[in-house]
This record gives structure tokens, C-alpha cells and sequence, in this order.
């Protein structure tokens, strides 16, 4: 059929024998940088763990042999049955919950039997912002710095709030809801700024990243994601790598006339920050309208991966994951930072497992794409030309307006989603937990009307090649190849933890929770939580000094949408059209919100 | 004896006469009809809610032409965004038989012009009073809330299912529940 699956299901047998030994001989595994690498403190303070974003912990109490001896510590509810995407943090003896809208955050105090709360803190966003949130009401979890949490809210506020007392430190409104902006990302604190970016790609936002002061919530700079170049903080120092994104205002060029300003490029998924080149690292939403057709040229600077100044937000480089982007394919998929040889010479890297199907291998002081291996079934591309970096797309998958083409894959939602990826400083082995879907997509006119959607495509997902719906996958970067994978019955929208115990996390949406052997993928433990999982994973060492692992269950998102928003499953193209693939999950899992948190015994 | 067989085919093709019946004067932009509804079944005093309707209701939603052009608006006003066919998106489901804030035709009316508070925008003034009212009659097709005679049949883009008219009779639950999200603990 096609499928590159093909080879790649050929070629892991071969692979789960000789992988591991052969390590050895072929040259060392891909590193952490110096920076994601400091003596392990026992805390986990963002989602992303470390400024590498390799959500990896040193903690090994915990291990391959013993995890089968998990058992609930303690739970909590968060009060809201909505997709749980959220990162439970831990900072000394606390930890911090962050719910859906109406995003509450608590703070549970670790030092007490059963971790009583502590104090919560409700920022009262928008009821009506829930109507323009495209994908369920998540929140991708709260940040931690210097005496302070962070987060954002669905009605587009940034909020601090002091660690120890809860209070609100400040609050500041970034977005318009009549204008179809909203917030869902975690944000990340860089030297005193919180870095944050607007969600609304479905409703013809204009995509933007800014810098917010920690102590006064002040904006110190802000880039738009389309537009004049001014706008977009382009600069004498952006110098990208390949041609097709050198010349003057291509965030207008490569538009019809003013469409850059319903444009996308929505800024909502990761951003990772390299210290020593003092570069932040993120990807921009799809183009608005999905519907290609009304907005021919490369669309700039959507669906692509960023690199800017920390301090003054100028860019550095940009790469176009999705150039003309035609089914949706953001590039706000996790940047994970590592060190490796490549053809002999030491390269810093950045690894992004892309929407598109691929993961992509880029030299992250230049923009440099070395290489994109598939890591799912496709059809709609064929790969990535390494000599002008550009996605090749496979012309009897574009869309057609009022015509419905068939078997597309990857999906809208893509090979993967946000939900983040876990490196094994241990095993070196990138885990990707993702999903096997394909789609029928037919466009059709949008129509721009300021605070409704602006999509312009009906669409029809399902199973990709095996009929399973999701995977986990243990990945070689170097090689660019799957060492081994778990099938699972419905897409992953959970994120992975891995940890030095050789004990890899994850959760699925039937509401298993599970702990697989890093080496191996061996299941070692799994636990049925209340409601589906899509959550992100994460270990700590508690005041009592043993290793907790923490997760939030509670189904929802795009992918759970049909189960926390009660949606009707005759409607195939309900959830825009992720309800076609979902209609068991009503009969599998009901809606949640529950943190819970495993130790042994 | 003939007589018998015309009469019925008289009077389906007077039927059909009503069904396909229609206006073509559009009402003015500020014109907003005045239906007196409640949003709930319960009422002080034992008798029920007092209501005043109109009539309009009926003639909307028995009506072919008014349904499918509420269809053809419901596209164009992006209500498809939210509520996809029918079955729902970042919006509720419109084909199932529960109704947050009231399932009769007046009381869709309403929550097009007045908005709902978890998310559903206003509408007044941007769209033509006509128009809320067949968009309405539309809505209510999709629970097979109206006639078979007047639902729409197959559409010509991509099928998310059996066709309005196909779907069984369809019911109004009233008092569905208000997502859970809306629900603030503190």
C-alpha cells in the first residue's frame, strides 16, 4: 500500500536484537547538553523538567525490577471534569495542580499524610472563553521560577502567583476572546521573563510570542508569527538556513492580500531554551483557514520551528515544517535539546517529532534540518528534501475543495500531538508516545467572522494501517529508526516520563497507567486510573525521601472531546471529525479530573 | 370509488404546497420577533410557565425551504465550527435530545440572539431576524425535531452520517446539563 510503516514494522525485529549491543561499535548515542544535566535535586518545577525539555529524571528508587510493587500514595480531585493535560509540579515539600478552564491552581502540602491542600488560587477567567477554546478547555500546566508559579488562563490572561501563600502577585490580560484568542500553553521563564504565546489557530487568530517581565507582568517584547518583518522581530541577525525563508516581509509575501492577519501560526505547544546560545526554541500553530486553497504561498511563519533571542525576541532562525501547510500540521510539537556526532563532528541538536510524521534532526545553532526519518504510517507526503529542507507532499493527497479525498495520513491531529516526548539520559533512546490515524478531508469555503472558527474543511478521521489508533515508541535518533513500539487501542494524548530506574511512564486513553522497561518495552506495571489519561508524567523525590510518580486522569482534549463534551457519535465529523475514530470511547471511559501519585511500598 | 384516491393525492400536494411555502421579503435587520417563552418547565404556582407563542415557530420549522436554507446559514455563520453536523465540537451536541437552555424553536431563537454563558456568542444583529429563525428550524432537524417531510435528505459534502430526514422521530429533554467545566468550585 505504500505505507512506509511497512519497512519499519520489517526492520524491528532485526533492530530489538541488535540495537543495544551494537550501540557500542557505531559511535556514542545523542547526550544531554551540560545544561539539562546538574545533579538531580529530587524536584521537577516545569513540565518539561529541564530547559533541554527531556523530561528525565535521575531518580532510580524506582526501577525496572521493583515498579511492579507500585501502589497509590494519595490522590486529589482537581473539582473539573475536563482533559486533564496538565503536569502535577513539585518544588521542595509542595506541590502545585493546575485544572482545566476555570484554571485552578492548588497547592498540596507533600510534608502531611495524604498531601492536604494547602491553598487554592481560582483566577475566574471568561466563562464565555470556553467557546472559542477549539479543543476541549486543557491547560498544559503551571511553571515554576524564583518564588513564583506561573500559568496561563483560558480567557488569555498570564497569572503569578506567590509560591508559599497563594496569593496573586500579578494578572494580565494578553488576548481578546472576540477575537478567538485564548491560552493553553505552559509558559517557560527564561532570565526573569515568562515567555508565553496566543492559542486560537481555528479561528484566524494572528499567532504570536511574548516576553512578559516576572516581577511586574510588563510586556518586554512581542513577535508575531506573520506579517511585516517588524512584527515578526525578523532583523539583521535572522539568518535561516535554507533559502525559501530569506527575503524581505515573506510574513506578507507569501499571502494573499491582508490574509497574514487572519493568518495562524498560533503559538501554543513547547519552548525550550539552549543557555549557552541564548536562544528559546517553539514551533508555530497551522495557517488559518485549514482550507489551503484560500491562501496560496508558503504562509509564513507558520507551521515551522523558531529560534529568537531570549533577551530582545529577535529571530535567529526558522526552519517551515509545513510550508503551505494543507492539513493542519502545527510545528508546537516538543524541542528536545541533545548534543551527538554527526558524520564525525559534534553537533548541538534539536529533536521535534513532528505532526508531519517525522522526526526531525536539526543543528540548532543554525537551522540546519541533518535529518527527518517517518515515525508513522504516511501517505500525504514522501519525505523531506535535506537540500532545500522542504516537506514533500503527495499531490493525490492535497485537498480538493468540495471533494472528498480519502486515506490521508498523517491526520490533522498529526503522526503526533503535543503531548510530549521523554530522552532517557540512561538508555539514549527518545520515547515518543503518538498516534496511527489517518483521515477524509474535503474543503470547503471559510468564512472569516472575528470570535467563530475559521476552518473551511470537513473531516472524517480513522484508523491508520493495523486498526490500533496508538503507539509508543522507542526511537533512535541517531539512526532515525524505532527500536520497538506498543500498540495501543485509542491515540496517545498522554506525555512520557522517563527516569534513571530505567522505568519509562505513560498513560493511555482507556485510563491504564503504565510503567514499561526502557530497554525493552516490556509492560512492568500498569495501573487503571478513574477516566481516560492525557496527561504529562512526573517523578519526584517526596519529603520522606522516597520517589513518587504523579499523574493526572481525566479524558478529554481534541482526541477525548467525545467523552468530556458529551458529543453525539453519529456525527462523524463532530470534534472536527476526531469523533469518526472516537465513538467507543463513550462505552470505555467517563470524564474525570484526579490526580493520583504512586510509590512503593 | 375513484374518488377515494384522489382525495389523499389532493391533499399531499396541498401538503406539499405548505411545505415548500415561503417569504421573499426578507424582515429589516432590526426586526426581532417577540416570543414570550420560559427556559425552564417549572413555575411559581402550580400551572406551568405562562408563554405566549406566536405561531411563527410553526410555520419555520414545518417548513422545507426555511430548513434548508437555515442550513445553508448555519455554514456560512461558522455555527458549524462548534457544533460540526449536529454532533458538536468545542460547542454541545445539536442532534442529541438534551437542551441546556431550552429545546423548542423559540428558545434556539433565543440562545442565537442572546448567546448562552459557557461560550455560545451573541448573534443579534448580525444575523437577519429570518435567518436566526431558519438556522432554528434547521437545528431542529437535526433531532428530527420537525417533519420528515420538511427535513432536509442527503447533502452533497462529506457524509458524517445518515441524512436528517432518515433519523428517527427525535425528542426535547429539557434541562440538559451545563458542561461541568462551567461549575466553579471555591
Amino acid at each position: 500500500m505504500g505505507y512506509l510503516r511497512v519497512t519499519i514494522l520489517l526492520a524491528v525485529p532485526l533492530l530489538l536484537q541488535l540495537s543495544v549491543p551494537s550501540r557500542a561499535q557505531t559511535g556514542p548515542q545523542p547526550s544531554p547538553p551540560p545544561f539539562a544535566t546538574t545533579p538531580e535535586d529530587g524536584q521537577w518545577t516545569i513540565p518539561q523538567k529541564n530547559f533541554a525539555s527531556t523530561r528525565y529524571s535521575d531518580l532510580s528508587e524506582i526501577s525496572a525490577e521493583n515498579v511492579k510493587n507500585l501502589q497509590v500514595a494519595f490522590t486529589f480531585s482537581t473539582g473539573v471534569n475536563k482533559g486533564q493535560e496538565s503536569a502535577p509540579l513539585v518544588v521542595g515539600s509542595t506541590m502545585y495542580v493546575l485544572s482545566p478552564y476555570p484554571n485552578i491552581l492548588y497547592a498540596l502540602d507533600l510534608t502531611q499524610p495524604g498531601a492536604p491542600m494547602k491553598w487554592q488560587y481560582n483566577p475566574k477567567p471568561a466563562a464565555a472563553a470556553q467557546g472559542v477554546a477549539c479543543c476541549d478547555v486543557v491547560n498544559r500546566g503551571p511553571t515554576f521560577s524564583n518564588g513564583k508559579v506561573f500559568f496561563t488562563t483560558l480567557d488569555a490572561h498570564v497569572v503569578a502567583v506567590n509560591a508559599e501563600t497563594g496569593e496573586e502577585v500579578w494578572k494580565t490580560k494578553l488576548g481578546y476572546i472576540n477575537r478567538g484568542e485564548t491560552m493553553t500553553m505552559a509558559p517557560l521563564v527564561v532570565k526573569d521573563k515568562v515567555i508565553v504565546g496566543i492559542s486560537g489557530g481555528e479561528y484566524g487568530v494572528r499567532g504570536w510570542i511574548q516576553a512578559l517581565d516576572a516581577n511586574s507582568g510588563q510586556s518586554l517584547w512581542k513577535a508575531y508569527s506573520t506579517g511585516p518583518d517588524q512584527d515578526v522581530k525578523i532583523g539583521p541577525d535572522f539568518k535561516p538556513f535554507y533559502d525559501s525563508d530569506k527575503g524581505k516581509d515573506l510574513g506578507v509575501t507569501t499571502w494573499p492580500a491582508d490574509a497574514w492577519q487572519q493568518g495562524g501560526g498560533s503559538v501554543w505547544g513547547w519552548i525550550s531554551y539552549d543557555p549557552d546560545l541564548n536562544l528559546i526554541y517553539y514551533g508555530t500553530g497551522n495557517p488559518g483557514p485549514w482550507n489551503a486553497s484560500q491562501r496560496p504561498g508558503d504562509n509564513k511563519w507558520t507551521a515551522g520551528i523558531f529560534a529568537r533571542d531570549a533577551d530582545s525576541g529577535e529571530a535567529r532562525w526558522f526552519y517551515q515544517t509545513a510550508p503551505h501547510d494543507l492539513h493542519d500540521w502545527d510545528g508546537i510539537n516538543e524541542m528536545i535539546l541533545l548534543d551527538m556526532e554527526w558524520e564525525g563532528k559534534p553537533r548541538k541538536v534539536l529533536v521535534h517529532p513532528g505532526r508531519t510524521g517525522f522526526v526531525y534532526v536539526v543543528d540548532r545553532t543554525t537551522g540546519e534540518v541533518l535529518s527527518a526519518k517517518p515515525f508513522a504510517a504516511l501517505t500525504a507526503v514522501t519525505g523531506v528534501d535535506l537540500k532545500t529542507g522542504r516537506l514533500q507532499y503527495n499531490a493525490d493527497k492535497a485537498p480538493v475543495i468540495n471533494r472528498v479525498v480519502r486515506d490521508i495520513c498523517p491526520t490533522a491531529s498529526g503522526s503526533k500531538d503535543w503531548n510530549p516526548s521523554a530522552f532517557s539520559h540512561k538508555t539514549g533512546i527518545l520515547y515518543i508516545p503518538h498516534e496511527n490515524l489517518c483521515m477524509d478531508w474535503e474543503s470547503v469555503e471559510a468564512n472569516y467572522i472575528a470570535g467563530t472558527p475559521y476552518v473551511g474543511a470537513e473531516v472524517r478521521v480513522h484508523p491508520g494501517p493495523g486498526g490500533h489508533m496508538g503507539e509508543f515508541s522507542a526511537w533512535d535518533v541517531r539512526e532515525g529508526k524505532e527500536l520497538w513500539t506498543i500498540n495501543e487501542r485509542f491515540p496517545l494524548w498522554s506525555g512520557a516520563l522517563a527516569t534513571a530506574g530505567d522505568v519509562v511512564f505513560y498513560g493511555n486513553m482507556e485510563g491504564w497507567f503504565k510503567a514499561v522497561h526502557a530497554r525493552t518495552g516490556e509492560v512492568l506495571w500498569q495501573f487503571k486510573t478513574a477516566s481516560g489519561i492525557i496527561g504529562q508524567p512526573t517523578t519526584y523525590r517526596g519529603p520522606d525521601g522516597k520517589q513518587y510518580v504523579a499523574i493526572l486522569s481525566g479524558v478529554g482534549g481534541w482526541a477525548g472531546a467525545i467523552v468530556s463534551g458529551d458529543l453525539d457519535p453519529r456525527d462523524g465529523t463532530a470534534a472536527t471529525g476526531f469523533v469518526n475514530a472516537m465513538r467507543d470511547l463513550k462505552n470505555v471511559t467517563t470524564t474525570g479530573g484526579t490526580l493520583y501519585v504512586f510509590k512503593l511500598p | 370509488m375513484k374518488v377515494y384516491l384522489v382525495l389523499p393525492l389532493v391533499a399531499f400536494a396541498l401538503a406539499a404546497c405548505e411545505r415548500e411555502d415561503r417569504e421573499y421579503r426578507a424582515n429589516p435587520m432590526t426586526a426581532e420577533s417577540q416570543e414570550k417563552i420560559a427556559l425552564v418547565p417549572l413555575s411559581a404556582g402550580p400551572s406551568g410557565p405562562t408563554e405566549y407563542r406566536s405561531g411563527l415557530g410553526k410555520e419555520y420549522e414545518e417548513n422545507a425551504f426555511h430548513i434548508s436554507q437555515g442550513q445553508r446559514f448555519y455554514t456560512w455563520f461558522n455555527c458549524n465550527g462548534c457544533h460540526a453536523n449536529g454532533g458538536g465540537g468545542s460547542g454541545p451536541a445539536l442532534m442529541d435530545d438534551r437542551w441546556i437552555y431550552g429545546g423548542q424553536i423559540e428558545n434556539i431563537v433565543q440562545t442565537i440572539r442572546e448567546g448562552r454563558p459557557n461560550g455560545m456568542p451573541s448573534f443579534r444583529r448580525k444575523i437577519p431576524d429570518d435567518q436566526i429563525w431558519e438556522i432554528a428550524a434547521y437545528v431542529r432537524s437535526m433531532g428530527r425535531n420537525v417533519p420528515k417531510a420538511a427535513a432536509p435528505g442527503r447533502k452533497d459534502d462529506m457524509s458524517p452520517g445518515p441524512a436528517e430526514q432518515r433519523r428517527p422521530p427525535g425528542q426535547v429533554i429539557d434541562g440538559g446539563q451545563v458542561p461541568p467545566s462551567a461549575q466553579m468550585p471555591q
